[in-house]
């Protein structure tokens, strides 16, 4: 009672704001998305009204149980937010080869809708697995419930709009145009509110932990979130044209604008994207083989070499601009130097399953955890090398960039996220296993095929893009024009979309599995793996000598 | 300032010669003693019972598997 009324209140007013936003708003883009909140506070009210219960007040929280609710509806999100990146990216990578496919529509044509994919499956996908795996490993490894549950309950939920507002804006034309830090400056703000609260979710739950020491994995969380934080304020230091408008102005402009943008841009890669999966990994590997991670104390090298280095890293996007060449060349040394901490991970990963890998023959799930490991370990080798300036001049703008983001994002955050989902999914809804571990072997291999098809004929079509564009005559002209390059990758990127074809229908068969888990079924199977046994063949050789 | 030798002429000026001199080495200090840090004496056993630590709470899902 005595928080509902002031809650109502709260959602009462931010909807007759939202409405107001509505009547003054300076662009149809702005309006739709003030719309788009004022619907979001009318279901909060709703919500909030029908939820009164006069009883909870004398009802006591079970202390015995972890606050998993959250991390329920996070896994069903993680699942429902990869199915519609990985679709808005077959769409894409269809219209590139098929460009009719763009109808003369602009809210579809390949520029809206590219990042709405890569912001679905970074944000989205990515988003929510790893603020559903934090609060599942911060209140397993501090053996704790999570610190204030409301505000915990304000981040899922106050993300999902996030993601709803920055994905309608684009498709409405709304974006600052900045790689990865597209959404405008209303929408920026919000996260921030979000993130800021999430920050307090995590660091209240390791303060009021049980055990004495910290697990690694939170080590990579909170660097994650307290890195992302520091990365979104500072590209997004934006004025607005007007309070009700979406456009807004950086105050940064030329070359500062470019470096402070790729410093995000590298290390939204760094930080959300490996040291937040790094976390999952730490935690859900060992779990998963059931013995300790390799070594801990490499673990914790791993942790801070990654911490200071990778933040010097961003400048390789630059190479050959107005940047100065000494900033080029830290970026490229620093990118260099980043193989060792990225190797050494890898190593601890794998190594974790020394006297255990009989195991990837039995268990699919471990498997895929091995192949992300494996992706995590070629992507880094790959980053690093194509950082370097006289493979960069080769390699930057093409598609061989497109193939190397891809190996990292579907072998190493994709496979590593799938692997948890498998893990978490029965734990979360008390089954005794998953609904098919047959399932999950076809997931494996659809997924492995279409990364391989990917990567492939991404490095083909780049590599000739790259040659292509640097062809000279005898004359001193360049030999082909644009166009032509275009025409010449055209069955690259046709095999580019049965890639992701096969990625996206192993992800189907995944969306079946953790359904039908949730739903409480199993399939009747035969077990994946048991070693042959022929008992007529099992009796000692016959002797030879009885001549 | 001057006592550092670091010149003022700019911020740019500043904040290059910082980086590749005092902040430079600090830097490389504080990193190299955070890597040492797990190697201090006792630390084998820190680290042994923190990689182990996850798995104090495995037994109640096993038995909660057994029973259904």
């Amino acid at each position: 009672m005595d928080s509902v009324l002031p809650r109502t209140g709260l959602w009462l007013g931010a909807l007759l704001f939202a409405v107001i936003a509505t009547a003054l708003a300076a662009d149809i883009g702005f309006a739709v998305h003030m719309m788009i909140c004022a619907l979001a506070a009318l279901i909060g009210l709703i919500v909030t009204v029908r939820g009164w219960d006069p009883a909870a007040a004398i009802r006591p929280v079970d202390l015995g149980r972890y606050d998993d609710d959250l991390i329920r509806l996070g896994v069903i999100a993680t699942v429902f937010w990869g199915m519609a990146g990985f679709l808005a990216g077959l769409y894409i990578a269809l219209e590139l080869a098929f460009p009719q496919l763009n109808l003369g529509l602009q809210w579809i044509n390949f520029g809206r809708l590219r990042p709405l994919h890569t912001s679905a499956v970074i944000f989205a996908f990515g988003g929510n697995a790893l603020i559903a795996t934090s609060f599942y490993v911060v209140q397993r490894t501090c053996r704790t419930r999570l610190a204030l549950p409301g505000l915990a309950k304000f981040v899922f939920w106050g993300y999902q709009l996030f993601i709803v507002l920055a994905a309608t804006g684009y498709l409405m034309g709304i974006t600052q145009g900045k790689e990865y830090a597209e959404p405008e400056w209303y929408v920026d703000l919000w996260l921030t509110v979000v993130w800021v609260a999430y920050l307090a979710v995590f660091v209240g739950t390791l303060l009021k932990r049980s055990e004495p020491h910290i697990y690694v994995a939170n080590w990579f969380y909170l660097s994650f979130i307290l890195t992302v934080a520091m990365l979104h304020l500072v590209n997004n230091v934006n004025v607005p044209v007007s309070f009700f408008g979406s456009r807004s102005y950086p105050l940064f402009g030329g070359v500062q604008g470019a470096l402070v943008q790729w410093w995000y841009g590298h290390n939204a890669v760094g930080f959300f994207l490996t040291a937040g999966f790094l976390a999952m990994m730490y935690y859900f590997v060992p779990k998963q083989a059931e013995r300790p991670v390799y070594s801990y104390r490499l673990s914790i090298i791993h942790f801070w070499a990654l911490i200071f280095l990778y933040i010097w890293a961003g400048p390789h996007h630059l190479h050959y601009t107005a940047l100065p060449d000494w900033a080029q060349t830290l970026g490229m040394v620093f990118s260099v130097m980043l193989w060792m901490p990225s190797w050494g991970g890898m190593i601890n990963g794998l190594m974790t399953l020394n006297g255990a890998w009989d195991k990837i023959r039995t268990d699919p799930i471990l498997r895929m955890m091995v192949l992300a490991l494996a992706f995590y370990g070629m992507s880094t080798f790959e980053g690093p090398m194509m950082s370097i300036k006289s493979v960069n001049s080769l390699s930057h703008y093409t598609d061989w960039t497109i193939g190397h983001v891809h190996s990292g994002a579907l072998g190493w955050n994709g496979m590593i996220t799938f692997s948890c989902l498998y893990y978490l999914a029965p734990r979360l809804w008390g089954r005794t296993r998953l609904y098919s571990l047959r399932m999950v072997n076809w997931h494996f291999w659809l997924a492995t095929l279409g990364i391989v098809f990917y990567t492939a004929s991404m490095w083909v079509a780049g590599i000739t893009q790259g040659l292509m564009w640097r062809e000279y005559g005898p004359d001193g002209y360049l030999v082909n024009s644009f166009a032509d390059t275009v025409a010449a990758l055209h069955p690259m990127y046709a095999l580019r979309v049965l890639g992701g074809l096969l990625y996206l229908s192993g992800a189907a068969v995944m969306a079946t599995n953790i359904t039908r888990t949730i739903l409480g079924h199993y399939r009747n199977e035969a077990p994946m793996h048991s070693a042959a046994f022929d008992p007529a063949r099992d009796v000692p050789l016959a002797p030879v000598t009885a001549i | 300032m001057s006592l550092l030798h670091l010149s003022t002429h700019s911020t740019y000026d500043l904040l290059r010669h910082l980086a590749d001199s005092y902040g430079l080495a600090i830097m490389a200090l504080v990193f190299v003693g955070l890597c040492l840090w797990p190697f201090r004496p006792g630390g084998s056993a820190a680290s042994r019972d923190a990689a182990l630590s996850i798995f104090e709470d495995a037994k109640e899902f096993e038995e909660k598997r057994n029973d259904a």
